[in-house]
């Protein structure tokens, strides 16, 4: 299914007219928000997933497929086509995993045999710690919520549009999440603080003081710059990875994954 | 004249609400707020100064505060009338979780705030279960999936029950809301009446009495171990 998303200028933080074109986002497109914190990168996701109509704190307006959104549309979540993930690493609801995933699927009516079991093997492949179906949502750590949450949105919420909200946060693998929810005929929008998806993205919006202040396309150098950093960004998570499991960073571990100790030797650095 | 009453436990955003409905539908309905609490509440002279409209409060006291409702309602509809207000909104202060303050015309919401657990709107009973509208607020605080989880809760309590997520504080997603009010029916002070039917109040410790244990009370008591699901039951 094909879908569009256009989204209308409203106001920026001082309540000034946001000076945009109108953006129109299409079904395999992915797409970045970035900007300082506090410019209204989530405001602006919140945007679409509330499908607003003047009625949020952005006084923005979002058309689905070149239409106003019905009523049930906008508020019936078996119906809506968006699903979010927000930054939220705590979970209120004293349900069972298992529970939580069942109540969640009958809400968007998306009920059938494995929904629990699936869900919960992909967000095992996003975090280091085994989340099982008996556990309670409450008693998660942040990776594990939020690693529940993303596979949650990908096999219950099953939507044409997704958006993510600062996913390299929480201490999760984000390049399996990528991996696993790029090449789809989704939208997908991220709002990241992150040089590699923000190279990556085929849009990139910057943001200020509330406002939409450019929209830029992906270019070939860019591309380029992407794939030295997605290379960096690896052996950082390996070097991570080690420390995570509490062993020591040697100049001969920098050597295998590949990174120079350059110039400066340890004694050095001592 | 249209009346909203609004329920829900301290501190779910009852107020936000009620100020989002002022602000948004002021300019077209002369509105008057009624605020029913039991100690201390200043949500009349907030909104009084706010919007400059009519307001009043009452403070039940050691009476219920849903008792007290049923007590001075008909007088506030009168006082609202003689206003020539469009729209009457009576805030309860929605304690105990046993009566439900709606009436059989106008419409009643519910407001749940989206942090304050999952098995919340079980607990609340007829609160949930006999209003016509929930207001989930808080939203802001929870994940999408979450929000819809807590909203399926409800749907399981109150299957005809129409459902609106917000963040009350800038009152988003409320427009099909403030349509609904504006839709709702006149009421008819003549045949307005209570939805639900009250616990009744005939025991002896609502006569006064303090003391701990079965022995010292009489009327409607039961040993803790005779007691089913409720220490009683009316129609």
């Amino acid at each position: 299914m094909s879908i569009t998303i256009t989204v209308f200028p409203g106001k920026d933080k001082a309540n000034l007219k946001e000076n945009f074109k109108p953006i129109t986002f299409i079904s395999g497109e992915s797409v970045s928000i970035v900007g300082p914190t506090g410019s209204g990168k989530t405001a602006f996701i919140n945007d679409i997933e509330l499908l607003a109509q003047g009625d949020t704190v952005t006084g923005r307006t979002v058309m689905i497929n070149g239409q106003y959104p019905s009523d049930e549309y906008r508020h019936n979540p078996a119906v809506k086509p968006i699903v979010m993930i927000t930054q939220n690493t705590k979970c209120f609801t004293d349900l069972t995993v298992e529970e939580f995933i069942l109540t969640h699927a009958r809400a968007r009516k998306k009920e059938g045999p494995k929904i629990a079991a699936l869900t919960i093997e992909m967000a095992n492949l996003f975090t280091g710690e085994k989340i099982s179906e008996k556990m309670r949502v409450t008693s998660l750590s942040g990776g594990q919520t939020r690693a529940l949450m993303i596979a949650d949105a990908i096999t219950v919420g099953a939507a044409p549009i997704i958006l993510l909200d600062e996913v390299e946060n929480a201490g999760i693998f984000k390049h399996k999440v990528i991996e696993v929810i790029k090449n789809t005929d989704k939208i997908i929008i991220f709002v990241t603080h992150d040089p590699v998806i923000a190279l990556l993205t085929d849009k990139r919006i910057v943001m200020k003081n509330g406002a939409v202040k450019k929209v830029i396309n992906q270019s070939k150098k860019e591309l380029w710059a992407a794939k030295v950093l997605i290379d960096l960004d690896q052996k950082m998570g390996m070097i991570r990875e080690e420390l995570r499991r509490g062993n020591i960073i040697s100049e001969e571990i920098l050597g295998i994954i590949g990174l120079e100790a350059g110039v400066v030797t340890s004694a050095e650095v001592v | 004249m249209k009346l909203l009453i609004i329920a829900g436990p301290p501190s779910s955003g009852k107020t936000a609400l009620a100020k989002q409905i002022i602000k948004n539908l002021g300019y077209c309905l002369k509105i008057s707020f009624l605020k029913i609490d039991v100690v201390k509440a200043f949500e009349d002279e907030e909104l009084k100064k706010e919007f400059n409209i009519e307001t009043m409060k009452v403070y039940s006291g050691d009476l219920c505060p849903d008792h007290a409702e049923v007590m001075v309602l008909g007088d506030a509809v009168s006082w609202a009338e003689n206003l020539k207000s469009d729209l009457l909104i009576v805030e309860s202060a929605g304690l105990c979780l046993r009566c439900s303050p709606y009436l059989n015309q106008g419409l009643g919401i519910v407001v749940l705030d989206a942090i304050s657990g999952i098995h919340a709107p079980a607990k609340m009973g007829p609160m949930v279960s006999l209003a016509d509208i929930a207001v989930v607020t808080k939203i802001d605080l929870v994940s999408q999936a979450e929000r819809e989880v807590f909203r399926q809760k409800i749907f399981e309590i109150n299957p005809e029950i129409q459902m609106f997520e917000t963040n009350a504080l800038y009152g988003t997603s409320l427009q099909f809301l403030y349509r609904k009010i504006l839709m709702s029916d006149p009421i008819n002070p003549e045949t307005l009446k209570l939805k639900g039917v009250p616990p009744i109040g005939t025991c002896t410790i609502c006569v006064g009495r303090k003391e701990i244990g079965w022995k010292h009370h009489f009327g409607i008591v039961k040993k803790l171990d005779q007691c089913s699901e409720y220490l009683y039951r009316g129609e």
